[in-house]
């Protein structure tokens, strides 16, 4: 294209642009004639660029619905003035789809430099044969395909939980093995940085809890029981599990995506060669570390929760707080508080589990990081309900 | 240095490359060429131990098979990228191999960091974040890294790839230099013609189709004097792109 084409084009009106776009306008010439019964030429003419890449693909469409009977199309170029990469790369799609109808196509005549184009698009190539389609899967094999994906998941997170086991032993017997840098970093970073968050989402949970139930309980002149509801559902349940899907998003998800980074950037890699064993070193700190805050966080997100219930049943049902924390002191015992902290432990461990084995299992880029980000997130947030509903059933059954 | 026998390798069905046997002498400048998708760099990671071979034998002298985790690193590695750990400054990066190996003071290592340094060009660098440097100063970095423990043997892959004609040059310099000086003894994947010529000593040359090693024994010499057309293809930088004569 020369200097001033380009300097052309912004003249351009726009109702012209417009027409080129939806290949209403068309300034080449196409134009059809019968050979015979059983072939044709096909003669272009005029400048045929990019702009007018719409008109020409219509141009296309409209002559490949009618071909039967044809057996050979020749597309003369004689008169082309010049021709762009994008509408030559129609024209060798043109005549693929042409070998698939069984009609032979060749491109002739041209000046040298739309010779040049041609031949750099393969337009001189001899057609080989149309790639087979690929066969379309049934619902049946699709699901049959996900269900084995799920348990080959699940089966490289038991590999990965087993390698851990192992790793763990190495780091009992060499304790020196442990990078506790990143135990610290991860109690900051997951622990005291999570706090305000925790807080204040366990606060409102606690809050709209009472609100919710106090409707309710007062019809029956039951509420002072607000006391019993909040405190036994934060301890035992909803600390646990809000902190656990707070901890999820916040860094289960960093975690995937770091582990994952290092490994596509090759530094899990570097880190082997230097001596380092990846479990030990990147995966068991993360987990430690979260372990660690895990109980502090569960307390926390017990205490505000009931402090959001108190202030509600202060507020509406006219419970002075002396009242609601006798109530709560013979409500909640102590097992509650232990077996939701231990809940808040085992959550924060399968979090750290699910998510480094993710981020480790990374490969292909920027897009395998993001897909493994969001895979791990979504198995934590099922594990740990699947977790939760295991809890129920056998704290029920020992009557805890 | 370095005896491969009878290695086979590849990533699940897809074997990449079958029964190949050379040795590496030590001293050498060790180069493994072949077009995309041949194989080099899955070769260069059964070498160090990152991958396990499908069958044969490695052998790395005063190594064994190779080995990485859990003990002091044995040889150096420098990846494509530099993968130098990018949530620790340059000087971190070089010291952090030492600092758990050895019992070194603080001072001491950061002595050895700074020499390392020096010897790669990136003086003063320390407090820099990987982030902060260009690609060129993050694989000398990445090579100060791999010499922190003083190796002899050092494998380096993709070393001159995605940099500009001087700091490649500059690179290569470093490896000659090093190979000189140090006697270390070089492997190396690379597919830059000039850097091949200017520090191979041997090479090999392997081949997609026909997964094996199709050439072996110096650059220069090969360039010269072998007529197997693929070899002759890659010295020649023939090409498969369409031409307009």
């Amino acid at each position: 294209m020369t200097d001033g084409e380009i300097l052309d084009r912004p003249s351009m009106v726009f109702d012209e642009r417009l027409s080129l776009v939806v290949g209403m306008l068309q300034r080449f010439t196409w134009q059809q004639t019968a050979i015979d019964d059983t072939s044709a030429r096909i003669e272009l003419g005029g400048s045929i660029t990019i702009d007018d890449a719409a008109a020409l693909w219509k141009r296309i469409s409209e002559t490949l619905v009618h071909v039967e009977g044809l057996r050979k199309i020749e597309v003369a170029l004689g008169r082309v003035q010049m021709i762009d990469g994008a509408c030559m790369a129609l024209l060798v799609q043109f005549r693929t789809d042409l070998r698939a109808r069984s009609v032979v196509c060749e491109f002739s005549g041209g000046s040298e430099e739309v010779g040049r184009i041609v031949h750099l698009y393969g337009g001189r190539k001899k057609v080989g044969r149309t790639r087979a389609k690929r066969r379309p899967r049934s619902a049946i094999e699709q699901v049959g395909t996900a269900t084995l994906a799920v348990f080959g998941e699940a089966k490289q997170i038991l590999d990965f939980m087993g390698r851990l086991v192992a790793s763990t032993w190495h780091v009992l017997r060499h304790p020196k093995s442990l990078n506790l840098r990143d135990v610290g970093l991860t109690m900051e970073r997951a622990g005291a940085d999570a706090a305000p968050i925790v807080l204040l989402i366990n606060f409102l949970i606690g809050f709209v809890m009472a609100y919710q139930s106090a409707a309710q309980l007062k019809q029956f002149g039951a509420s002072i029981y607000v006391a019993d509801l909040v405190g036994v559902s934060m301890t035992r349940e909803l600390g646990p599990l809000m902190m656990a899907i707070i901890i999820c998003g916040r860094t289960g998800a960093a975690f995937a995506a770091e582990l994952g980074t290092m490994k596509v950037s090759e530094e899990v890699d570097a880190l082997r060669t230097l001596g380092f064993l990846p479990l030990p070193f990147l995966v068991i700190p993360r987990m430690l570390g979260l372990i660690l805050v895990a109980p502090i966080l569960v307390l926390m997100a017990d205490a505000v929760g009931i402090l959001g219930g108190a202030l509600v049943a202060s507020l509406t049902l006219d419970i002075t707080t002396t009242s609601f924390l006798i109530q709560l002191q013979s409500a909640v015992k102590a097992s509650d508080i232990v077996s939701g902290m231990i809940k808040g432990v085992v959550f924060c461990a399968a979090i750290a589990l699910i998510s480094c084995q993710q981020g480790l299992a990374t490969s292909g880029g920027a897009e395998g990081v993001g897909r493994r980000t969001t895979s791990a997130v979504v198995s934590i947030l099922f594990t740990l309900i699947l977790l939760d509903a295991l809890f129920t059933v056998f704290l029920g059954l020992f009557g805890i | 240095m370095i005896s491969v026998r009878n290695l086979s390798m590849g990533h699940g069905k897809t074997t990449l490359l079958r029964d190949a046997s050379f040795d590496v002498e030590r001293g050498d400048i060790f180069v493994v060429l072949g077009g995309s998708g041949c194989g080099k760099s899955t070769l260069l990671r059964h070498l160090i131990g990152l991958e396990t071979p499908l069958a044969g034998e490695i052998r790395i002298a005063g190594v064994g098979a190779p080995r990485l985790e859990g003990a002091a690193p044995r040889y150096g590695v420098m990846f494509q990228s530099g993968a130098l750990f990018s949530s620790m400054t340059v000087g971190e990066n070089v010291a952090f191999a030492l600092q758990e190996w050895t019992h070194l003071p603080v001072d001491a290592v950061g002595a050895i960091v700074r020499a390392k340094l020096t010897l790669v060009g990136l003086e003063g660098a320390e407090s820099k974040l990987p982030a902060e440097l260009s690609g060129g100063m993050r694989k000398r970095a990445a090579i100060a890294r791999a010499m922190a423990f003083e190796p002899n043997l050092i494998f380096l892959d993709e070393p001159s790839a995605g940099l500009d004609p001087v700091s490649a040059v500059e690179l290569d310099e470093l490896i000659l230099a090093l190979n000189r000086n140090l006697g270390l003894t070089v492997v190396m994947v690379t597919h830059e013609l000039e850097s091949i010529f200017k520090v191979g000593k041997h090479c090999i040359m392997l081949d997609r189709e026909s997964r094996s090693i199709i050439a072996r024994g110096n650059p220069e010499q090969l360039r010269r004097e072998s007529d197997d057309p693929r070899v002759r293809r890659f010295f020649n930088r023939e090409t498969s792109v369409p031409q307009w004569q």
